[in-house]
Order: C-alpha cells, then structure tokens, then sequence
C-alpha cells in the first residue's frame, strides 16, 4: 500500500513492453509466418526450359486455334514430336522420355497463371488486335534457367501468381471495355 | 450503366432477344434438356418437388378452361426473360451483393454465382420463376461427369442460377470472330435451346438489327409479352394466334 505510485509505474511499463511484444510477435506472425504456412511448394515434373528450345517460335507451341480457343501449354503429342527418344543425357531428358513419352502419360504441368474454373479468359482478345505482349501477365521466360517453384494456396488451392480479379477490372475500366461479369465469367 | 432507363431503350445497337412461336412449339420438351445438358443443370434421383429442383428453361402449360371439344392446351416454354425496364430487371434491382447486373451492351442479365451469397430475393423479386436455388452441392452419376460442358462452371450449394441466354457461347461467338478478324461486337449466336427445337419455333437474334428475323418477329401483331403490365420489357417475345394465350400472359393483373 506505501508503494502505491511505484506499483502503478512499474504496471505501465510492464504493460507497454508486453503490448510492443505481442505487436511484434502479431506483424511477425501476420506478415512472415502466415503467408509461408498459407503457400505450399510444388516442384514442376521436370525443369523445362524456354531457352533451350529457342529453334522454334512461341507461337509453335502456343498458338489460337481457328475457333478462337486458345492452346496453352502443350500436350505430349507436341513433344513427342522431338523427343520420341532422348535428345541428351540430362536428368529431366530421362525423365520426359522414360516416365511420359514412352508410357504415353501426359505431363501433369502446374500452370503458375491457371484460374479457377469459373473465370472465363480469352487470349485472343487481348493478343490480337490489342497487342499484349506475353510478359504483361506472365513471366520473361527467355534468359531462364531453371523453372520457378510453384506456391498452392493451401486453402483455396489456386496459383499464388494467378491474376486477381481487380486487375482484369482495372485495365477494361482504363481501356473503356466492358466489365460486364459474363465477359470474364462463365 | 443507366444510359437511358427508359423501358427497351437502353443505348447501343445490340440487345439480344428471343422469339418463341407457340403455335409452332409441340411441347416436346427437347429446349429444356439440351438447356440442362449444355449449361450443367444437377438433378437428383427424386425430382418431383418442385420447389426444390433446378430448371433454367421450365415448359408450362396453358389450359384455355373450357370443356371438349372447346378444350385447347399449348406449351409454353420460359427461360429467363433477360427484363430491360426501368429498374433494368426486378432481379438486379434487389440483389444486395451486384451478383446480379443487367449488361446494357447485349441486353443480357447476368448472373454470377461465385459472387452470390444466396439470400434469394432476386428468386422472390422474379415475377417468372426463372431462378433457382442450389439446395444442394451437384452431383452426377460417374459417366456423366466426363460429358459436362467444359465453358460452364457447375454451381454449388447455396447460390442461386439461371439461364444465361447460354453466354459461353456468346464468348466463344466473339472468339471466333477475333480470330476470323471480324468485329466481335456484333455476332450473331445461338443459344443451345433455340438449336435442338426441332420446329424452328425458337428464334434468336439481336432485337434492335431491324433486318434480323427476331425483330421482325417481335414486331409482329401474334406477338406479346409475359406480364407486360409489369414494365419488366422482357427480352423474350411469344408468338401465338390464340387470344385465351394472349389473356392469360397477363394473368388477369
């Protein structure tokens, strides 16, 4: 009772030091922590590599079909075309040639911009006449020598690197066009 | 996006519209199964309540009320009437969350059901039963779930759908159009019940393209309206030579 004002003094500071631990601990947890338990890494099949297929075009293997879809990643039939047998003595050479092209199992690619099924995305009509350029919305895969891991939301299961609804907003609001929900939604 | 909310006269020069003939229209029913078909429409292994099934494209049927051999009977049947009144559609004017928004640039009302949080009014607000609500998560039979339609996305439990005027099939219609370097603005489609109507009783077309066969049908004196009185300007025009038909689609209001 006699050291009434020490007390309370001794209180405050004890109060303001366990609120900047449980801020720090709460940022640390929020900003470093979550978002590394909330993403899980996936390894591609095997380490595919633009730069080594620089003999043929993009368009070779990505292409729009006459009906206005769009082919995106390439089946098996694509690279089998090259790689009935082993074209080298790399590790992923073996593995595309042994585990896919000769037991005739496609390749369970991860696709890092894949959207979720109710999203509608047509390539032609931002390629064509628009003119975008690939690495608008994907990453430069020229100079790359090894592919990026994959991060899997643990909770919803899409891409970490999918493209959010409020950037296909922002750009059709911008350029004039229709945000209309049925343009991107099915 | 309330460019002149006058009733019908929304701007632009697309609005896309249907013409259903009942004088043509035998009630086969072939509309509504190639509507469930295409668009990925669960069912269950009971489907007689009523109140509780899925259907974007419901066959009625009208009795004029008389005895043999006065006695008359027609199909009819009612997809979503895509409304374009003053309020755009009763649906659109309710929906708390904008899941729900008429496109002034094709007429169509549009639906979206991962933005849906399933309170129903729109349901309740629908002077035509044209929505429904999932009660349940969609299930097929094994073999049928090789068979769904990769350009619709199946619904789930919770969320209200309904006929889209089959608007995948408008994106792919515009696709093609790109591609072919036509403009996409325009196309002409086809909804997948006006394509398995074995009478041609189904006609789809932009209703403000005076040549097309779906404005001029419109136009016609068989023509009218389901529940005019209402101001809703349904998009969906009935054709019939029957005055008792004509009648009852004002349901005496």
């Amino acid at each position: 009772m006699k050291n009434k004002g020490l007390n309370s003094s001794g209180k405050g500071l004890i109060g303001i030091i366990s609120f900047l631990l449980g801020l720090v601990i709460a940022l640390g947890v929020g900003w470093g922590v979550f978002p590394t338990l909330l993403y899980s890494t996936k390894i591609q099949p095997m380490n595919f590599l633009h730069s080594a297929h620089q003999d043929s075009t993009c368009e070779d293997c990505h292409f729009t079909r006459e009906n206005g879809t769009y082919s995106g990643i390439p089946g098996l039939a694509k690279c089998a075309e090259c790689h009935e047998d082993a074209q080298g003595d790399t590790e992923d050479e073996r593995i595309l040639v042994e585990e896919y092209v000769q037991q005739q199992r496609e390749i369970p690619w991860k696709a890092y911009a894949w959207q979720p099924d109710n999203v509608y995305f047509s390539h032609a009509a931002h390629t064509g006449d628009q003119g975008i350029e690939c690495v608008r919305c994907h990453r430069d895969v020229t100079g790359e020598a090894k592919l990026p891991p994959y991060y899997e939301n643990r909770l919803t299961g899409y891409s970490k690197s999918t493209m959010k609804m409020v950037e296909c907003e922002k750009c059709h609001a911008d350029q004039g066009t229709s945000n209309a929900c049925n343009v991107c939604h099915k | 996006m309330s460019s002149g909310t006058e009733n019908g006269s929304h701007g632009g020069h697309l609005h896309y519209g249907m013409v259903i003939d009942l004088d043509k229209c035998t009630g086969c029913g072939a509309c509504s199964v190639a509507c469930q078909e295409e668009n990925n429409i669960s069912f269950r292994a009971d489907e007689s309540d009523k109140l509780r099934g899925i259907s974007w494209l419901t066959l009625y049927r009208l009795e004029n009320g008389k005895e043999y051999p006065a006695y008359r009977a027609i199909s009819l049947p009612r997809p979503c009437m895509h409304c374009s009144g003053g309020h755009d559609s009763p649906c659109t004017y309710v929906c708390p969350v904008n899941a729900t928004k008429r496109d002034p640039e094709t007429g169509l009302v549009n639906h979206i059901p991962v933005r849906c949080i399933g309170c129903r009014y729109c349901m309740v607000a629908c002077p035509y039963h044209a929505r429904s609500f999932n009660w349940w998560d969609p299930v097929w039979p094994d073999p049928l779930t090789k068979m769904l339609t990769p350009e619709v996305s199946p619904r789930m439990r919770g969320v209200i759908e309904k006929c889209t005027f089959c608007g995948h099939r408008l994106n792919r219609a515009r696709d093609q159009a790109r591609v072919a370097g036509e403009d996409p603005k325009m196309v002409a489609y086809t909804p997948a019940c006006v394509e398995a109507c074995p009478t041609k009783a189904m006609v789809f077309g932009n209703l403000k393209d005076p040549q097309s066969e779906a404005a001029k049908l419109a136009k016609d004196p068989r023509a009218f309206q389901i529940l005019a009185k209402l101001n809703t300007d349904p998009s969906v025009y009935y054709l019939s030579k029957e005055q008792w038909v004509h009648k009852l689609s004002d349901n005496d209001l």
